[in-house]
């Protein structure tokens, strides 16, 4: 069964996070997430690249429904997850979970990991025996039974996010959210998590959306990859191609900068390009295409047209000016408008 | 691999009993290290033995107080304006009656003064304000919030006073108008916590979990703000048993002949500087007590502060 | 550069904290110098001793937990942890510069960036006369310029919240360089930030260190970042450093199993999956384990590993592991297979 299990269909998620001048009060508006759609299909990884103001994290919270769309919508498995608005019905809740980046705060300091853990449970397997499933977690897991008293404090860094990890398989969901998982981590106990996920992932036939900066990860974890900026998705593309013949220049901006430890991975990477400037405030985004400000390849129409997703090979697509047909190029580029005409 | 290779014998190996055993001793190792914490000052401890001496004479008051009936209707006019004595520490007062004996039953009242309030004020600011911070934003946290306000914008004592003076003057009755102007002090501490609380990702967990509100209230946000409530009831606790003391000696509380701290200190007041006794001691008591509740709470709020390494 | 005295030398260096339950023996013998001129890295995991160590060179642990019970950190010659409060006054910004590790914690964000600039300034200068606000607007933009920070007038009035994270990151930077000290330590100066934006500003402060010829430590848990801008590169392990080497060297042959654990665990980028990590966890230091610390979890322990702690052994020229698997030394070439 190889359908797709999320379908992301023009999200925007806006914040106003103030208002301008005394009088007018014009709201500031934060566009955290500014029209995405894409596809992630049962069973695979899908990776969500992007660095700060980019929206992934956004991404992930509205998935869960921690947060409302401005625009858009979400279909799990053919369903609407925001018919009901706020209220999701616990059958959907159960099916998609997160595990959060901060493992500190993500675990409740004042409850023991038996609590911790007997919460999804109570709520919804009531009729089962807390204590011995809440066990069962954390043998799936591989962690001793004796952690059960323990405050998470007690526990390393890596321990708190496989119990994170375990809470989030309570609810048996089939799709999981990872919003970084592993960031916060250091390189040796990273690679326990992502085994511990990869493992978890053939036994219980898990989806996983996963979201995290390192690229390094992601070339051994994801079977597609996204990559975001300032809340628009920039390309989308099978993970192989995606690091041999990454099209958008944001993506060989990024790639370039990753640091690598051998010769041999740095001779994988595309030539260096220095990224100058800020990355620019997501309440302020360039006119145009929003990362024309910091492109090596920019043209006049980037600063004036935001360009449309066009396929640049199988599976692979990519926002850019630089592979837009010259039809599609006309059909959007006024000279003589000053504004930018989102043609999507 | 195939599915069934990684199957795992699941072999629960820990009994109920081993695992409340092993709560059992993660709670006393928390008292450890709390306690642990709290002795590194030695105010704190003067402070907290301060507390329990106060509590217990006041509990005990009947058989610890060497003229219990002094405290009743009594008069003794052989004995009275004695100073201070082996048979009186702290002398008798116009009408004869033990200071000692009055000021011990005087703790008693004060002590029940700041229990009580608290027992009051405490549940119902703390209630609202978690209310109001957890729905931020909404007309629920705007009504509470303005309620709390309009209590918190008339001045404290005044409205003391207003509410006592209409009332008939007791003990009660003041402890009522103290209860009234003091509950939005925890409403605001409580507002304040609960609305950077709720940011934290343990409680979006327990939301996209699905647990009910009054879970995520009273088992989520609630226990990690414990620290600074109790603080705050410590220092509190001061506080009430001063302004309940001020109540009683503008004669809004405790009614002589009972024997109430402020109350006895008013009643000596027309005999200083002679008969020093009669008021100094009532209001030296209230200076102890007061000073042992505001280094415990002094302590408290170095105990939770206090960085891990 | 060999042969000379080393601008910052730590010999022999225990740290203990005391806490609830006993004593926690976090450094344990710490050995470590920086030449003039060098670029020196640290790198080790959470919970290794790393900031620990840092925090002593400054003498800014956390009194009265904090415990020296033995050990020496020569600057110049002088023993730190000997100096009076007026000659490490003197030090702290002068001699010895530290960014920190999250630049919004570093800038207190009730001041104005020209605020805080304001005492450094003062506290660089080597005038006998008070700086007017005058003379020390002035000065504030050279070291904001230097760290390529557009518009610095306008940046002098702002708050840190108005900046972002790299900005904040490189004000930190120009703080720290503002006093022109003779050794900067970093720790961990693009944790926080984005991986283009980090790449930004690890390359500027390589292009400041060359040009200032300032001498760094610089601390981090990424290999990846330490490769292209040290000389030379410590591996730290549970409170005393394990390996030492040029970095190049180190990135070619690491030796101590544990620099090779952790060498394997990083994701490549070119596939191949992803490594398992070291398996067990960093030891407690309450009660921290007989012998080299790192044998709980050493796939090559020895019973010797278990009751004495190994020395650095002289491996090659530079070039010193901490393990008793090179206890004859031992040429290029490593003993165990990668």
């Amino acid at each position: 069964m190889t359908e797709d299990i999320l379908i992301i269909e023009g999200l925007k998620k806006h914040f106003t996070i103030g208002h301008h001048g005394v009088v007018r009060r014009k709201p500031i508006t934060v566009k955290a997430v500014d029209g995405v759609s894409l596809k992630v299909r049962r069973g695979e990884t899908f990776g969500l690249v992007g660095e700060s103001g980019s929206g992934k994290s956004t991404i992930a919270y509205i998935t869960v429904g921690m947060y409302q769309p401005t625009a858009g919508t979400i279909y799990f498995e053919g369903a609407d997850l925001f018919t009901n608005g706020r209220t999701r019905p616990a059958a959907l809740r159960k099916q998609i979970q997160i595990v959060f980046q901060d493992p500190g705060s993500s675990l409740n300091p004042r409850r023991t990991l038996r609590q911790i853990l007997e919460l999804p449970l109570r709520i919804h397997q009531p009729d089962t025996d807390p204590l011995m499933e809440a066990m069962r977690l954390l043998d799936l897991v591989e962690l001793p039974f004796e952690y059960l008293h323990k405050y998470p404090q007690m526990l390393s860094g890596g321990e708190k996010q496989i119990v994170a990890i375990a809470r989030a398989l309570a609810t048996k969901p089939s799709l999981i959210v990872l919003d970084e998982p592993t960031s916060a981590l250091d390189v040796s106990v990273q690679g326990k998590i992502i085994n511990l996920l990869i493992r978890l992932q053939r036994e219980f036939d898990l989806t996983y959306l996963f979201i995290t900066h390192d690229l390094s990860l992601m070339r051994n974890l994801a079977s597609r990859v996204g990559i975001m900026y300032l809340g628009k998705l920039c390309e989308v593309a099978e993970t192989a191609t995606f690091f041999q013949n990454p099209q958008h220049p944001y993506t060989q901006m990024l790639l370039s900068s990753i640091p690598v430890i051998s010769e041999a991975e740095e001779a994988l990477k595309p030539a260096k390009i220095v990224s100058t400037g800020e990355i620019p405030s997501p309440v302020d985004v360039p006119l145009g295409c929003s990362f024309h400000t910091r492109c090596p390849h920019v043209m006049d129409i980037c600063r004036q047209v935001d360009p449309v997703m066009v396929e640049t090979g199988s599976g692979h697509i990519a926002r850019c000016h630089l592979f837009e047909q010259p039809a599609e190029l006309v059909a959007g580029f006024h000279p003589e408008l000053a504004h930018t005409g989102a043609v999507q | 691999m195939t599915h069934q290779a990684e199957a795992r014998e699941f072999a629960p190996t820990l009994t109920r009993s081993r695992v409340r055993e092993l709560e059992r001793k993660n709670r006393l190792d928390n008292l450890g290290r709390a306690w642990y914490k709290f002795s590194r000052n030695p105010l704190s401890i003067v402070g907290a033995a301060t507390v329990l001496i106060v509590t217990l004479l006041a509990i005990f008051a009947p058989f610890v107080a060497p003229y219990p009936e002094h405290v009743k209707p009594f008069t003794d006019f052989a004995n009275a304006s004695l100073p201070p004595s082996l048979t009186h520490a702290f002398g008798t007062d116009e009408i004869g009656r033990d200071i000692l004996s009055r000021v011990i039953f005087g703790f008693r009242d004060a002590l029940l003064m700041g229990v009580t309030v608290l027992a009051l004020v405490v549940p119902v600011g703390v209630l609202l304000g978690l209310v109001a911070g957890y729905f931020h934003g909404t007309r629920i946290d705007t009504v509470i919030m303005r309620l709390t306000d309009i209590f918190l914008a008339v001045p404290p004592l005044v409205l003391a006073l207003a509410i006592a003076s209409v009332l008939k003057p007791n003990l009660f009755n003041a402890m009522m108008a103290v209860s009234l102007m003091w509950w939005p002090w925890y409403t605001r501490l409580v507002y304040g916590l609960t609305s950077a609380l709720r940011n934290e990702f343990f409680v979006a967990s327990a939301e996209t979990l699905g647990a009910s509100t009054s879970h995520i209230l009273f088992r989520e946000l609630l226990p990690n703000m414990v620290s600074p409530i109790f603080t705050k009831m410590s220092l509190d606790m001061g506080w009430v048993i001063i302004i309940g003391s001020m109540l009683s000696y503008v004669g809004l509380g405790v009614q002589p002949p009972k024997p109430g701290l402020g109350t006895m200190v008013a009643s000596g007041a027309k005999f200083l500087p002679d008969l020093w006794w009669i008021s100094i001691f009532p209001g030296l008591a209230i200076v102890v007590v007061v000073l042992g509740f505001n280094l415990l709470g002094d302590g408290l709020r170095d105990l939770f502060a206090a960085e891990e390494i | 550069m060999i042969g000379q005295p080393p601008l910052l030398e730590i010999k022999d260096l225990s740290v203990h904290f005391r806490v609830y339950g006993g004593v926690l023996r976090v450094l344990d013998g710490v050995n470590f110098h920086v030449q003039a001129g060098e670029k020196v890295g640290l790198v080790g995991e959470t919970g290794c001793g790393k900031t620990t160590a840092m925090k002593a060179i400054l003498r800014i642990l956390p009194e009265p937990q904090a415990v020296v019970p033995q050990g020496e950190i020569r600057f110049k010659g002088e023993d730190i942890l000997k100096m009076k409060p007026d000659r490490l006054r003197k030090l702290r910004g002068k001699g010895i510069s530290m960014v920190f590790q999250d630049p919004t914690a570093a800038l207190n964000p009730v001041f104005t960036v020209g605020q805080q600039l304001d005492p450094i300034i003062r506290h660089a200068s080597s005038e006998n006369h008070k700086l007017s606000r005058q003379e020390v607007r002035q000065r504030s933009s050279v070291p904001l310029r230097e760290v390529a920070l557009a518009d610095p007038e306008r940046l002098l009035r702002s708050y840190p919240i108005q900046l972002s994270g790299g900005m904040r990151q490189r004000v930190c930077i120009g703080m720290a360089l503002a006093t022109n000290p003779e050794l900067l330590i970093a720790d961990e100066p693009g944790t926080s930030l984005d991986v283009t934006i980090q790449d930004q500003v690890l390359r500027l402060l390589h292009d400041l260190v060359e040009r200032k010829g300032t001498s760094v430590i610089l601390i981090t848990h990424t290999l990846g970042v330490v490769r292209e801008t040290t000389d030379r590169l410590y591996v730290m392990y549970a409170g005393s450093m394990v390996e030492v080497a040029p970095t190049q060297r180190l990135f070619a042959s690491p030796l101590h199993p544990y620099t090779q654990g952790l060498m394997a665990s990083v994701p490549r980028l070119s596939g191949g999956g992803v490594a398992h990590g070291i398996p067990g966890r960093i030891p407690t230091y309450l009660s921290p384990p007989s012998g080299c610390r790192f044998h709980t979890r050493c796939p090559h322990v020895m019973d010797i590993c278990r009751k004495e702690k190994p020395p650095p052994f002289q491996v090659d020229d530079q070039h010193a592991v901490a393990c008793f698997l090179y206890k004859d030394g031992g040429g290029a070439t490593s003993r165990v297979p990668q």
